[in-house]
C-alpha cells in the first residue's frame, strides 16, 4: 500500500498513503469492536489513562448495537435531539456552501463528518461551560440554541450581521451561547481556554472551559503553551483535538509525524488523555461527560482525540481532489456519524427510515426558509448592508483621538 | 508624602488596586514568592494571597494567553514579562488576540490585560536585556502603549492602566528603575530620593491615559521625548541654557497630539527623541505628524536623535545609546538653521 517515495536523499518527508489516483484502502487501521479500553473513575490518577491515549473509545457498533463500559445513560429523547441537530447542521452546512458558490458570500466551511464530534461534546456539557472553538464547531450552536438567522447572517455580512461585517464568514462570536469568538490565527484560543478555566476556579466557580483545535495546529506553540498551563495550574477545561486527517492539503502525518495519537501528546504534560472515535455521537458523549465531571471536580485537564475524517474541502477555497483520492471518504473505515447514530435509534426501536426522511426534509425546509429570511437583510454584494463608519467602531472601548480624526477623515473622502 | 522609586510606585499601584478589587491579579515568571527580578511584586503574594501574584512557566505566549481568557471572563490581569526583549513569543497573542478581540467579535467579548515590561538599556544588558520595541506595538490597532519616565507618573498611569478597559502595554524604562539618569553614564547614579517626582501619594490616584507632561516650558524649541530621554532632554537643556518647551509623552497611544501641535506652533523647531532604533521608530510617526499639522510653524528641518539601526550592544553600549552628545548636536543644528 505504501507508495514508492520520490525523497532523493536520507532526508524524510512523509507522505499520506494514498493520492489521486490512488484507491485508497484504510484496511490497515483497526475499527476496534470489542477493544474500547475500560472506563477508569474520572478522578482517577492520569497515567491510568495513558492506555486510553492509544486506543479508541466506541460506544456503537455499526449495526447499531452499543458495547463497552462507556455507554452513557441516555434518553431516547436526547439521543434525537442530537441527531436532529447534527442533521439541522448539516443541512445549513450544504445550503450554505451553495449559496457561497453563488456569490452570496466569500467563503464557507463546512463539517460534514464531524457533526457528531460537535453535537456530541455540546450535549455533554452545561450551558455555562464557554466553549473556545475553532471553524467548524457550528454544531455546538445548534446543539445550544443559537439563532440560525443570525448565524447566517453573520456569514453574509449582511445588515442583521452582529458583528457588523468586521469578521470573515463562520467565524462567529456568541457570548450568550457560551461561544467563545473564533480567531482565524489557529491555535490561540487553546491557551486562552486555560485562562477562562482558571478564572472560573479563582472564583470558586465549578463551571469549566472546553476548547478546540485541529490536528493540524497542534503544531503551534499555543497548543504546548495550554497543555503545560493546564497541568501546572489544573485548570478545569478539556483541550479536544479533532483529528479529521486533512489539514486543508497536509495529512495528519505532517502535524505531528506517523505516530499513533495526538491525544498521547497529553501524556507527557501529566493530563488524562482519551481518543474517541469521533463518527460516533454516544462515545463523544461519554468521553466528555468524564473529562467534564473530572474538570468540575478539580481533577484537571483532559486531551480528547476526536478521530474523524473531513469528508468535504477546508472551505469553499479548497479542491481537495487535487491533493486526495475523490472517493477516500467513502472508504474511511469509520462510516458516517448521522447514519451511525440514526441506525442505533433505528435498532432500540426508538427511530425509523420515515421520520428520518421526515425530520432530513423538515430540516432541509427550515434551513430555506431562514436563508430566505437572512438573505431579505442583504448579501455580501447586495441589498441592505452595514454601514461603512461601524468600522470604526469596538477598535477600542475608549478611542484614541487619533482614531476619531480618521474617521472625519473618510468622512470628507466621501465627500 | 512618601517617597519611592519607581518599583516602589509600581508595586504600590498594583498593591492598591489589588486591595480595593478582587478581580486584579498578577503573574509571569519569578512574579510570585520572590517579588520579580526587579522586585516590582515583592511582598505582593505574602499580603494577597498565592492565587493572585503567582510564578508563571517560563511561557511568555502563555502568560498573555491565559491573561486574555481571564480578562475575558471578568478579570483584570497584570501579566508580567520579564524583559521586553522577551516579548516577542506572546506577539501574536498581544497583536492579533488581545488588540484584536473586541473587534472581531463586535464587543461581545474583550481583554482589558495590562502588560508590565521592563525596557530600554543602560545597565550593560546587551541585546536581550535593553530593547526598545515600542513602535512594533504602536503599529497594532486596538492597543495602547504607555510609558512612564518617573515614579508619581508610573503610579497613576499604571492604575489607570488597570482600570482600563483596552488592553494596555505598559512599558518600564529599566534605567529609571532607581533613578532619574540624564545619559551621562560618568557620573554617579542619583536615587528617587528626595526628588519631586519620587514624592507619591498614598493609595489611589490616576494619571489620565493619553496626556503628555510638560517637563520645562520654553520658547526656542520642542523636545518630544518619552522614557528615559526625557531626563536627556532636560540636561541638554539646562547644559545649553536654552529655552525649550520639553514634553514627556508618557502614552504613545493614544498620544497627546494637541500638545505637540501647540508647542511646535509655539517655538518652530522641533528635536525627537527615542532610544529605539531608527528605521520605523515612533519618531518616525511623530516626524510625520509634526510635518503634517505644522509645516507652516516650522522655522528648521524636524530632527531625530535616535539608537542606531543595530541590535543592542554590549560591550559598546554608550555609543549606541542616544546620549547628551547626539542629542545636543541635534537641538543645535534645529536652533542654528535658518
Amino acid at each position: 500500500m505504501a507508495k514508492t517515495k520520490t525523497n532523493q536523499s536520507r532526508m524524510y518527508v512523509p507522505e499520506p498513503p494514498f493520492r489521486p489516483g490512488d484507491t485508497p484502502d484504510y484496511s490497515h487501521i483497526s475499527v476496534p469492536a470489542d477493544h474500547t479500553p475500560p472506563r477508569p473513575d474520572p478522578m482517577c490518577d492520569d497515567h491510568e489513562t495513558a492506555e486510553h491515549a492509544l486506543k479508541l473509545i466506541r460506544v456503537m457498533r455499526f449495526n447499531g448495537d452499543t458495547a463497552g463500559e462507556w455507554i452513557p445513560g441516555l434518553t431516547a429523547d436526547v439521543k434525537r435531539k442530537m441527531l436532529h441537530d447534527m442533521m439541522l447542521t448539516r443541512a445549513m452546512d450544504e445550503r450554505m456552501f451553495a449559496m457561497q458558490r453563488q456569490g452570496k458570500m466569500s467563503f464557507y466551511m463546512k463539517s460534514a463528518g464531524e457533526e457528531a464530534v460537535s453535537v456530541g461534546h455540546a450535549q455533554a456539557l452545561r450551558d455555562d461551560d464557554m466553549i473556545f472553538p475553532t471553524y467548524r464547531q457550528q454544531g455546538i450552536l445548534i446543539n445550544r440554541g443559537a439563532s440560525m438567522l443570525e448565524m447566517m447572517n453573520q456569514c453574509l455580512s449582511n445588515s442583521g450581521d452582529p458583528l457588523q461585517g468586521k469578521n470573515i464568514p463562520v467565524l462567529y462570536s456568541f457570548r450568550k451561547h457560551g461561544f467563545f469568538s473564533i480567531s482565524g490565527n489557529l491555535g490561540t484560543q487553546l491557551i486562552q481556554a486555560v485562562g477562562w478555566a482558571m478564572a472560573e476556579a479563582y472564583k470558586n466557580k465549578d463551571s469549566i472551559a472546553s476548547t478546540f483545535t485541529g490536528e493540524g495546529a497542534t503544531a503551534e506553540g499555543d497548543f504546548h503553551y495550554a497543555l503545560n498551563f493546564a497541568s501546572t495550574y489544573r485548570a478545569p477545561c478539556i483541550i479536544n483535538v479533532v483529528n479529521n486527517q486533512w489539514a486543508i492539503s497536509s495529512f495528519q502525518g505532517i502535524a505531528m509525524g506517523e505516530g499513533e495519537s495526538f491525544a498521547a501528546r497529553g501524556t507527557g504534560y501529566g493530563l488524562a488523555t482519551l481518543r474517541v472515535d469521533g463518527n460516533d455521537a454516544l462515545a463523544v458523549y461519554a468521553a466528555t461527560s468524564w473529562a467534564a465531571e473530572r474538570a468540575r471536580k478539580g481533577g484537571g485537564a483532559t486531551v480528547i482525540e476526536h478521530f474523524t475524517y473531513r469528508k468535504e474541502g477546508h472551505s469553499t477555497s479548497d479542491d481537495p481532489s487535487k491533493y486526495r483520492p475523490a472517493n477516500e471518504a467513502e472508504v474511511w473505515p469509520f462510516g458516517d456519524p448521522v447514519d451511525r447514530l440514526k441506525t442505533h435509534l433505528i435498532k432500540i426501536g426508538e427511530w425509523d427510515e420515515e421520520r428520518h426522511e421526515a425530520q432530513a426534509k423538515e430540516a432541509k425546509l427550515f434551513v430555506r426558509e431562514t436563508y430566505k429570511k437572512a438573505e431579505a437583510l442583504g448579501t455580501v454584494d447586495s441589498g441592505p448592508q452595514v454601514d461603512d463608519f461601524t468600522m470604526f467602531e469596538q477598535v477600542y472601548a475608549d478611542p484614541p483621538q487619533m482614531l476619531l480624526e480618521q474617521e472625519e477623515m473618510f468622512k470628507r473622502e466621501l465627500g | 508624602m512618601p517617597q519611592m522609586s519607581m518599583i516602589e510606585a509600581i508595586r504600590d499601584a498594583m498593591d492598591v488596586k489589588m486591595a480595593e478589587d478582587p478581580n486584579v491579579l498578577t503573574f509571569g515568571e519569578d512574579v510570585g514568592y520572590f517579588g520579580g527580578v526587579f522586585r516590582c511584586t515583592a511582598g505582593l503574594q505574602e499580603k494577597h494571597g498565592l492565587h493572585r501574584c503567582f510564578d508563571t512557566p517560563i511561557s511568555e505566549g502563555g502568560i498573555i494567553g491565559i491573561a486574555i481568557g481571564m480578562a475575558a471572563n471578568g478579570l483584570r490581569p497584570v501579566a508580567e514579562i520579564q524583559f521586553a526583549d522577551y516579548i516577542y513569543p506572546a506577539y501574536d497573542q498581544i497583536a492579533s488576540e488581545a488588540a484584536r478581540l473586541r473587534y472581531r467579535s463586535n464587543g461581545d467579548f474583550s481583554a482589558p490585560i495590562t502588560i508590565r515590561t521592563p525596557v530600554g538599556g543602560g545597565i550593560f544588558g546587551g541585546p536581550t536585556h535593553s530593547q526598545s520595541p515600542e513602535s512594533l506595538f504602536t503599529h497594532i490597532a486596538g492597543l495602547k502603549t504607555i510609558i512612564p519616565s518617573n515614579p508619581y507618573d508610573a503610579k497613576g498611569l499604571l492604575i489607570s492602566a488597570i482600570e482600563s478597559d483596552d488592553p494596555v502595554l505598559f512599558l518600564e524604562p529599566k534605567r529609571l528603575y532607581n533613578g532619574p539618569f540624564d545619559g551621562d553614564h560618568e557620573t554617579p547614579s542619583v536615587s528617587w530620593k528626595g526628588h519631586e517626582l519620587g514624592e507619591v501619594p498614598s493609595g489611589r490616584y490616576t494619571v489620565e491615559l493619553g496626556k503628555a507632561r510638560t517637563v520645562s516650558e520654553g520658547s526656542d524649541i520642542t523636545i518630544i521625548a518619552y522614557g528615559t530621554m526625557v531626563w536627556v532632554a532636560e540636561a541638554v537643556a539646562q547644559n545649553l541654557g536654552i529655552s525649550a518647551d520639553i514634553i514627556d509623552l508618557r502614552s504613545l497611544v493614544p498620544l497627546d497630539i494637541d500638545a505637540i501641535e501647540a508647542s511646535v506652533k509655539k517655538t518652530g523647531r522641533c528635536v525627537i527623541l527615542h532610544e529605539a532604533t531608527r528605521t520605523s521608530g515612533f519618531g518616525a510617526e511623530l516626524m510625520s505628524l509634526v510635518q503634517e499639522r505644522c509645516f507652516y510653524h516650522l522655522e528648521a528641518p524636524i530632527q531625530r536623535v535616535t539608537g542606531w539601526d543595530t541590535p543592542y550592544p554590549h560591550a559598546q553600549e554608550w555609543a549606541y545609546f542616544p546620549g547628551q552628545k547626539r542629542v545636543t548636536a541635534a537641538v543645535r543644528t534645529a536652533l542654528e538653521a535658518a
